[in-house]
């Protein structure tokens, strides 16, 4: 590193969060702590019916008897479950349409960027807008509803569609797939529900906004995206949460499945608070995301771009069970001062043909650590499977790490698996390039860091690309070197 | 043989452990171990080089020659809390120290197992390979052998400033017993270590090697071939940790594996803050040549340094068809295709071993392991 | 002499050649042009023996004997040589190991004795030397990091060595600059004689400048629809395939 570039380093201040602000609302909170009363509250606040209860209740027991998992590269203070609130949300009723949505909250995610007003709202995105622990709106349902397509918060298609969830919630990631799978089952509070029938190309994007607002509460959210026979969708997905000096929990499951033909695009710009320049705060990111290719040349393809949170514990993956199925992974991921990511995805090659790339670039800045950890396993069933893996880290600054942790298991001749893995810094000649042209330090590393990203990034729907552009030059702010 | 002790099986690792997860060692643990049969005749390589000969794990005077710097075994506390390491260091009574004195060329040592017997049995030989400043050691070593036994050597190696090792390594056990070798290099300052596995036999087996560069411009070549066949299993296991600044590491690992074999790959990177322009590469590449061949592949890079080159690559597959088509319609069958293809397959990792009596005692080994697929 | 007669031929449930009749007779350069799809590909991968394309009808027979059912190691020890269209790269296999083993057993086959390494250097390297390849091209591994005029003269020195009696070229002009494909004719026109033929595949007329046919050949819609002199070509070259895939 050149003295320049050191000092700019210490010139930056801490990067700067500008979602961190709070919102001032009413609010109805659950007593802290969790057991099974606060699992029964959480089900009848939802109205829900006695299944959904009894699915609760066996996800709760089973919750208890399980260990925090500790295999991943994190390091944390141990979590108190009990002194989190586990539901919290606007104590106004529930809203019938966007005009009765409380001003403030509407304000609030205009102030995010996500304008719920429908005139106003991005062209084609329709949004499910996830404050805490329950929905708060969801827009352009009615022009999708006459496409068939069901967009709407989950604990409503609990109550209206449930033929369609009791068959499909659980299915792809079990009740006791894992602790904090088991925890969302027991208590996941809200969350979106999508379903594209048979042939239908969904007219729009499908969009969900969470937002963590009350202070020591857990998000818990929940979302189930089913494409039957020939569906296909794109569905976004963004997080925030204001600047807080305790860390926070979001555990949240996301399953997939995708019928003969079926296509889900799922794209996530996770921008939770990342807790301060000196590691103090933060969102605990504790997410389950699996798709399942069901059907026959069905496809699910997950992009992510990962700035947020404190700790970062996910793992999109694809199960590619229909013959011809693909599963695809891009990712982001970018931890600065203090944060830990350990992130990747799984690839299980079950069915005939069925092919899969992972393309993953690490950045880490600060004190950070940022792991890759990645499966891809080929079952004996899966003739001709084909995998593609590329893995890329970039270190800035010496104060970081840059780990990569893959697993590769092949049980089927026929099949092709490539790997390829890079750690690299920035290069002080590309820097000098760009600056000896006029660029200032932050924009060249901003220019090198998007070009590294390249390939991920260009997998975004547009609407997101330019967004997660900014996010990464923000969230390196302060870290150039 | 005196002071023979009981083996408490109880102390094997198991697949609960990460480092385990791929190599399942309950066959091992079943087995009950008696006392060291009297050792078989021997059939020795035809090779005009200084040998140390070991059968069953005992040395023996009278097949060995006088090598210079040799001296027999020698306890010394075992300084890891590995469990082979243990069982080893609770165990050993046989083995090697080579101490080569500063900026000698010692040449090339034959270093030779032999096992075979009648019951179960166990050795657990313990070398310690020393090279002074700017010394100069080939070691090729070959394990063979006939019946049911588990050899557990443990391989202490310390090259001082400068010093270079090339060591060779042959493994063709038998096809009933178990090799689990565990080898632990501190490489100084421009010291060059450059380690060559064949892993031809056993019916379990695992090298485990710890390479630390621990001075500039050190280097650590970690080159093996498994060729496994049968229902055997072959495990590959690395973790070279860059400690200095400057140095490089280089592993090329092929498995190629017929019938049920299940071949492992386990290679770990690790750069810690001080070790800037760390040069590490680590190639990974597995041919299944039947569908109930599997291979298992765990690369990982552990980087805490931003001023390195680090990369890694891994590949599985069959034959490539397309290759083995061009070489058919140029006239050659297809046994022999398929046989230059596996040799071209091994050659990236075969390329190093300088030494020519090991390369060609390895090319006969393929070439025979081929011929009997 | 080459006689392909109703030679139908099929890629999965693909019918791709729908009986093909074609007479190539010793002496003679036949080239084979058609649009893209037409099978010209097909064709010549099904008389080198690739796997993948499966014969439903019809035969290939070469100096008496039918082709279709020898492995493709027999057929190139009968004498039949594919010069690929993308020649494939063989890492970690020597140049030279490559074509000493391939021309010994193509030898051993032909009963006659083997080279060994000296002799096969000294033919290797004359012949290297007549294509205009630098002599490290021996050392080298099987096309890897060869440009695409290196592999087609590769291609040629192979064909050179293997000395067979008759050659498929398919669409080996594709992608030469104007000085390889000449290199290319060079290596056909110096093995003409009364016991060679060989098979032109090619797209454009621009490699039968070079490599003059005796007959031309169109192959549309996996079929032989329209045969004639070399002036033929030039015609396509005018008028395109047009009008003769209906046919």
């Amino acid at each position: 590193m050149s003295a320049t570039t050191e000092n700019t380093v210490h010139e930056m201040a801490a990067q700067k969060y500008k979602y961190g602000f709070t919102t001032d609302i009413a609010m109805e909170e659950f007593p802290k702590g969790l057991n099974e009363d606060i699992v029964r509250l959480i089900s009848a606040k939802k109205s829900e019916p006695a299944w959904m209860l009894d699915w609760r209740l066996k996800a709760f027991a089973m919750w208890q008897k399980m260990e925090e998992p500790h295999w991943a590269r994190i390091h944390h203070p141990p979590i108190d479950y009990d002194d989190l609130y586990y539901y919290a949300a606007p104590s106004a009723p529930a809203p019938k349409s966007l005009d009765e949505v409380d001003p403030s909250l509407l304000d609030m995610y205009e102030k995010l960027g996500i304008p719920l007003n429908e005139r106003a709202a991005l062209a084609g995105v329709a949004v499910d807008a996830v404050f805490d622990s329950v929905s708060v709106a969801t827009t352009f349902r009615e022009t999708l509803s006459k496409a068939g397509v069901i967009f709407c918060p989950i604990s409503e298609a609990v109550r209206e569609h449930p033929e369609l969830v009791r068959e499909y919630l659980g299915s792809v990631v079990p009740v006791a797939d894992n602790y904090f799978a088991a925890l969302n089952s027991a208590v996941f509070s809200d969350g979106s529900f999508v379903y594209i029938p048979k042939g239908v190309r969904c007219p729009m994007e499908l969009s969900t906004y969470f937002r963590i607002n009350a202070k020591n509460t857990g998000q818990f959210e929940r979302t189930l995206i089913i494409a039957a026979e020939g569906a296909s969708v794109s569905y976004l997905e963004g997080c925030t949460a204001p600047m807080r000096d305790e860390n926070q929990l979001h555990a949240a499951v996301v399953e997939l499945v995708a019928l003969d033909e079926a296509k889900i695009k799922y794209s996530t710009v996770q921008n939770w608070y990342p807790g301060d320049a000196d590691g103090k705060g933060g969102i605990y990111n504790f997410v389950t995301k699996r798709g399942a290719c069901r059907g026959r040349n069905s496809k699910i393809s997950w992009t992510q771009v990962e700035t947020g949170s404190a700790i970062t514990w996910k793992y999109p993956s694809c199960i590619l069970q229909g013959d011809g199925s693909v599963g695809e992974f891009y990712s982001v991921a970018v931890t600065n001062n203090f944060q830990q990511a350990d992130t990747g995805t799984k690839m299980i090659h079950l069915g005939k043909n069925t092919s899969s790339t992972i393309i993953s670039k690490g950045i880490s800045a600060g004190h950070s650590n940022n792991t890759y950890r990645g499966l891809v396993k080929i079952m004996p069933g899966a003739s001709g499977a084909r995998n593609f893996t590329q893995c890329d880290s970039l270190l800035i600054g010496d104060q970081c790490g840059a780990h990569t942790v893959p697993y590769i298991e092949s049980r089927n001749m026929s099949a092709k698996v490539e790997h390829e893995a890079t750690t690299s810094k920035i290069a002080e000649d590309q820097l000098f390039y760009c600056r000896s042209r006029g660029l200032s330090q932050e924009d060249a590393v901003g220019l090198i860091v998007n070009g590294f990203c390249k390939d991920v990034l260009k997998e975004l729907p547009m609407e997101f690309a330019v967004e997660a552009q900014k996010l990464l030059s923000v969230s390196l702010e302060g870290s150039v070197g | 043989m005196p002071g023979w002790k009981p083996l408490e099986m109880t102390a094997l690792p198991t697949r609960k452990l990460e480092a385990w997860r791929y190599t399942d060692l309950r066959a091992l643990s079943a087995m009950s171990f008696g006392e060291v049969p009297n050792p078989p005749a021997p059939v020795l390589p035809d090779l005009a080089l200084p040998r140390l000969v070991f059968l069953n794990g005992v040395s023996s005077e009278n097949l060995s020659s006088a090598v210079p710097y040799a001296r027999g075994f020698e306890a010394v506390a075992e300084p890891s809390a590995e469990p082979l390491a243990l069982i080893n260091a609770a165990h050993a009574q046989q083995g090697i120290t080579l101490e080569i004195p500063a900026g000698v060329d010692a040449g090339t040592v034959l270093l030779i197992s032999q096992a075979g017997g009648t019951v179960p049995f166990a050795f657990h030989p313990r070398h310690r390979i020393t090279l002074g400043a700017g010394a100069r050691l080939t070691i090729i070593e070959i394990a063979k052998g006939d019946g049911v036994y588990w050899h557990n050597p443990v391989t202490d190696i310390v090259l001082q400033d400068g010093a270079k090792l090339e060591h060779v390594r042959l493994q063709d056990e038998s096809r009933e017993a178990f090799n689990l070798s565990t080898i632990r290099a501190e490489i100084a300052e421009n010291a060059a270590y450059e380690h060559f596995t064949a892993t031809i036999g056993a019916k379990l087996s695992r090298t485990e090697i710890h390479a630390a560069l621990l001075g500039t411009n050190a280097l650590v070549h970690l080159n093996a071939a498994q060729l496994l066949t049968g229902t055997q299993h072959g495990d590959f296991t690395s973790v070279i940790a860059h400690k200095a600044p400057n140095c490089a590491s280089r592993q090329t690992v092929k498995s190629v594996l017929a019938e049920k074999a299940r071949g492992v790959f386990q290679g770990r990177i690790e750069v810690a803050r001080v070790a800037q322009k760390t040069d590490g590469y680590q190639m990974n590449q597995a041919l299944l040549l039947s569908p109930d061949a599997e291979m298992d592949i765990k690369p990982e890079l552990e980087i805490f340094a931003d001023d390195v080159k680090c990369s890694h690559g891994a590949t599985i597959g069959a034959l490539d068809n397309e290759q083995v088509f061009y070489l058919r319609s140029r006239g050659i069958p297809e046994a022999e295709a398929r046989s230059m293809l596996i040799r071209a397959f091994l050659e990236e990792a075969l390329e190093p071993v300088a030494q020519a009596d090991a390369k060609a005692l390895l090319e006969a080994e393929i070439e025979t392991w081929w011929v009997k697929q | 002499m080459l006689e392909i007669k109703n030679l139908h031929a099929r890629i999965g449930e693909k019918e791709i050649l729908r009986g093909v009749n074609l007479v190539v007779p010793d002496g003679e350069i036949h080239a084979i042009m058609g649009p893209n799809g037409a099978g010209k590909s097909t064709l010549s991968y099904v008389l080198s023996g690739r796997d993948g394309y499966e014969v439903t009808e019809g035969e290939a027979i070469y100096n008496g004997q039918n082709v279709l059912e020898m492995e493709p190691e027999v057929r190139a020890a009968a004498g039949i040589f594919l010069a690929f269209q993308y020649p494939v790269e063989l890492t970690g296999v020597g140049n030279a190991n490559f074509l000493r083993t391939a021309l010994n057993a193509i030898r051993r086959k032909r009963g006659e004795a083997e080279l060994d390494a000296v002799a096969f250097l000294k033919l290797a390297r004359a012949a290297a030397k007549t294509l205009q390849m630098k002599e490290d091209f021996l050392k080298r591994n099987v096309n890897v990091g060869f440009s695409g005029g290196e592999k087609k003269r590769n291609e040629m020195l192979q064909m050179a060595l293997l000395q067979p009696g008759l050659a498929i070229l398919d669409e080996t002009d594709s992608g030469l600059d104007i000085d390889a494909l000449k290199i290319v004719a060079e290596g056909v026109n110096a093995l003409r004689s009364p016991k060679f033929s060989a098979l032109v595949i090619t797209h454009y007329q621009r490699l039968l400048d070079h490599i003059v046919p005796d007959v031309v050949h169109v192959l549309a819609g996996g079929r032989i629809v329209r045969s004639g002199s070399k002036e033929l070509a030039l015609e396509l070259e005018a008028h395109g395939y047009a009008g003769l895939e209906a046919a």
